[in-house]
């Protein structure tokens, strides 16, 4: 399946802005951080199309998924 | 020498200065204004007539070491919203103004004839004087002008031609260590000070310190608040991509005002990102990182560059580059910063005139995404006053019923900031509620639906928001006296040291000796000190509703609607 993975702000350091991926059904969020090598603690915010989700998040077809460090501001 | 109320009357151009009244003695910065604005305002008056009053107070930490502590509160009846107000800002003000030994500036009356004045205040000294060189000047060369006068150590609050013309979007700014300008930005109180003819008010500390009760708790005390703040990962994104990583992720959610509140997403986010606001001003040579007054440790603000590398502005925050960049539907960071730069100078709230620029382009004054005609207007006709200028420069309300628009995002006729409200239901709550019209900082729920921050709520349900805008603007009204950024918040959310240590410093600071629960009873009698004077302006509940658009016209991305009854609304205020 493809999934389409955007990263933010540090996060994008040495890596991507948006790439989409061709990934194994069932793949989850949770798996998608790790093949980053995203340390999981410094995950913020996950979001499957628009909607917040978490590691364990199984992700399908043209989903579009968003990774988030922890930030924030007002 | 014991915290005074420095009192000014421009009708007689009297001065005074008093001892504290025991009742305001725990009192500081939001609590002090709203208590004493309660106290001496008549809810109904005009708020640009005689007996409205301008307040100012410094927080309860502010002029000590203490990190973050140099806010600074203003207060009055507001000619935007026709409620209480008080808004907050940074820069050096908070701090002289506590060391000059002020606990309140009290500003009263109204000149009888055409002329203008400044105030400068020192330990024990008020002075009024005749103003007529800076009338009709920006802010840059009013505070560059009483720089020379005095010297670039003095505190400067001014207004631009915005507050002098009484446009109900005028802000009050205030000098920052680099001599730029922070604002006190909403609910026009730059109008009520244009009111009182004052164009500035000069500050000078000499070498004045605050006393501490008990110096080496105070010190021990903020050592461990600084560890809370500096540890915190919000902190350090927020010192490397500013306010303005929010874009992205409010966009993300579906939350991001667009185009007039017609959208939820913005095409043009990634150019006026916070990630590529940081990368534009690393490459110009300006800085990612800066303090919007000496002691914070958190560093929001920076230093922005045009492209030929010279100073544009700094402080640019996210519901700037919002309101003037999606919600306008212009892609353009450099267009941003100059609009930004020019409302600084003339002395406007960037959320209320961007969101008023907004409602024009519905209208068809101008084309959406036109910052060329944009620019314009602020610079000809804002700042000349031409009429135009002052639809626009009276806010989005006045330009909505200008042109006969219905789709006016405003509460209580202030401008909704950054975050769409059928798609971020808890802020809905906050802007409906506050008692100053819509505002996000009164109660910052995007930091739990959002962020992820101080637990979790679901943004598209209602499930919980209104007791979490409760429990927010509660907090909110607290640390907003204590002379705090609110952006220690986030640390206070989830770092169990971050707030003891800062009760033991204010305890430390004045000799005594209040609880946590003291504390959330101060925000809960601020709320309603507020609400009461609110009440007795005329305010109902039925005030207390978003616009009906947003029942009506679902956003995109999620097709949400604003679906709380008035009565869910209404159960906000039982506490
Ligand atoms: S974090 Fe930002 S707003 Fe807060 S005190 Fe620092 S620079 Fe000012």
């Amino acid at each position: 399946m493809r999934v389409q993975v955007k990263l933010f702000a540090f996060f994008r350091e040495g890596r991507f802005i948006k790439e989409d991926k061709e990934l194994p059904e069932g793949t989850t969020a949770g798996k998608i951080v790790d093949d980053l090598s995203i340390d999981r603690e410094e995950v913020g915010v996950l979001m499957v199309n628009s909607r917040h989700c978490t590691f364990e998040t199984v992700l399908h077809e043209g989903d579009i998924y968003a990774i988030f460090p922890v930030i924030g501001g007002g | 020498m014991a915290d005074k109320i420095f009192r000014v009357n421009m009708t007689d151009l009297s001065t005074s200065i008093e001892d504290v009244p025991a009742e305001w003695a725990g009192h500081g910065g939001r609590g002090l204004t709203s208590t004493i604005v309660a106290a001496e305002v008549p809810p109904t008056c005009h708020p640009l007539g005689p007996n409205n009053k301008l307040v100012f107070a410094p927080g309860l930490l502010s002029g000590t070491t203490a990190s973050n502590s140099g806010r600074i509160s203003a207060g009055a009846k507001s000619p935007l919203t026709g409620t209480i107000k008080e808004a907050n800002a940074g820069g050096t003000s908070a701090q002289k103004l506590a060391r000059i030994g002020c606990k309140a500036l009290i500003i009263e009356g109204q000149p009888q004839d055409d002329s203008w004045y400044s105030i400068s205040l020192k330990p024990g000294e008020i002075t009024i004087s005749k103003e007529e060189k800076l009338v009709g000047k920006g802010n840059f060369a009013v505070v560059e002008d009483v720089e020379k006068r005095f010297s670039d150590k003095i505190g400067v609050i001014s207004i631009g031609q915005g507050g002098e013309m009484q446009m109900a979007a005028a802000n009050i700014s205030i000098k920052d260590p680099d001599s730029h300008i922070r604002s006190l930005g909403r609910g026009g109180l730059g109008a009520v000070m244009g009111s009182k003819k004052i164009k500035f008010i000069a500050l000078d500390s000499g070498d004045a310190k605050v006393e501490i009760a008990d110096p080496e708790a105070f010190k021990a005390a903020n050592k461990t608040f600084t560890k809370a703040l500096v540890d915190h990962p919000v902190s350090q994104a927020l010192g490397t991509y500013g306010t303005n990583v929010l874009v992205n992720i409010i966009n993300e959610a579906g939350g991001l005002p667009t185009k007039n509140f017609s959208q939820g997403q913005f095409e043009g986010h990634e150019q006026i990102s916070g990630e590529t606001m940081h990368d534009l001003i690393v490459e110009r040579g300006g800085k990612p990182k800066h303090g919007c007054h000496a002691g914070c440790v958190i560093q929001c603000s920076q230093i922005y560059n045009d492209i030929k590398g010279n100073y544009k502005t700094s402080g640019i925050e996210y519901e700037s580059i919002w309101a003037m960049g999606a919600d306008c539907t212009i892609d353009n960071l450099d267009q941003i910063a100059e609009m930004d730069h020019i409302l600084d100078d003339i002395g406007l709230d960037t959320i209320e005139t961007a969101v008023a620029f907004g409602v024009a382009m519905e209208a068809g004054v101008l084309a959406f995404g036109d910052s060329n005609e944009m620019i314009r207007i602020m610079t000809e006709e804002i700042a000349k006053g031409s009429p135009l200028g002052r639809v626009i420069g009276n806010g989005a309300g006045n330009v909505g019923r200008t042109y006969g628009i219905t789709r006016v995002p405003v509460v209580k006729n202030q401008a909704i900031p950054a975050y769409d409200p059928r798609a971020i239901k808890g802020i809905g709550v906050t802007y409906a509620t506050s008692t100053q019209g819509a505002d996000h900082t009164m109660g910052y729920t995007i930091a739990t639906e959002i962020l992820g921050v101080g637990g979790k709520a679901d943004p598209l349900s209602k499930e919980g928001q209104v007791e979490l805008s409760r429990n927010l603007q509660i907090a909110t009204a607290a640390i907003d006296s204590t002379g705090m950024c609110l952006f220690i918040a986030f640390a206070a959310l989830d770092d169990s040291t971050c707030l003891p240590s800062l009760i033991d410093m204010i305890n430390a600071r004045f000799g005594i000796n209040l609880t946590a629960n003291d504390v959330t009873n101060l925000g809960m009698t601020i709320l309603k000190t507020e609400h009461a004077f609110n009440t007795a302006a005329g305010f109902t509940n039925l005030d207390d509703r978003l616009p009906e658009f947003f029942e009506i016209e679902p956003v995109t991305p999620h097709n949400a609607v604003w679906d709380f009854t008035g009565e869910e609304i209404d159960t906000f205020w039982n506490f």
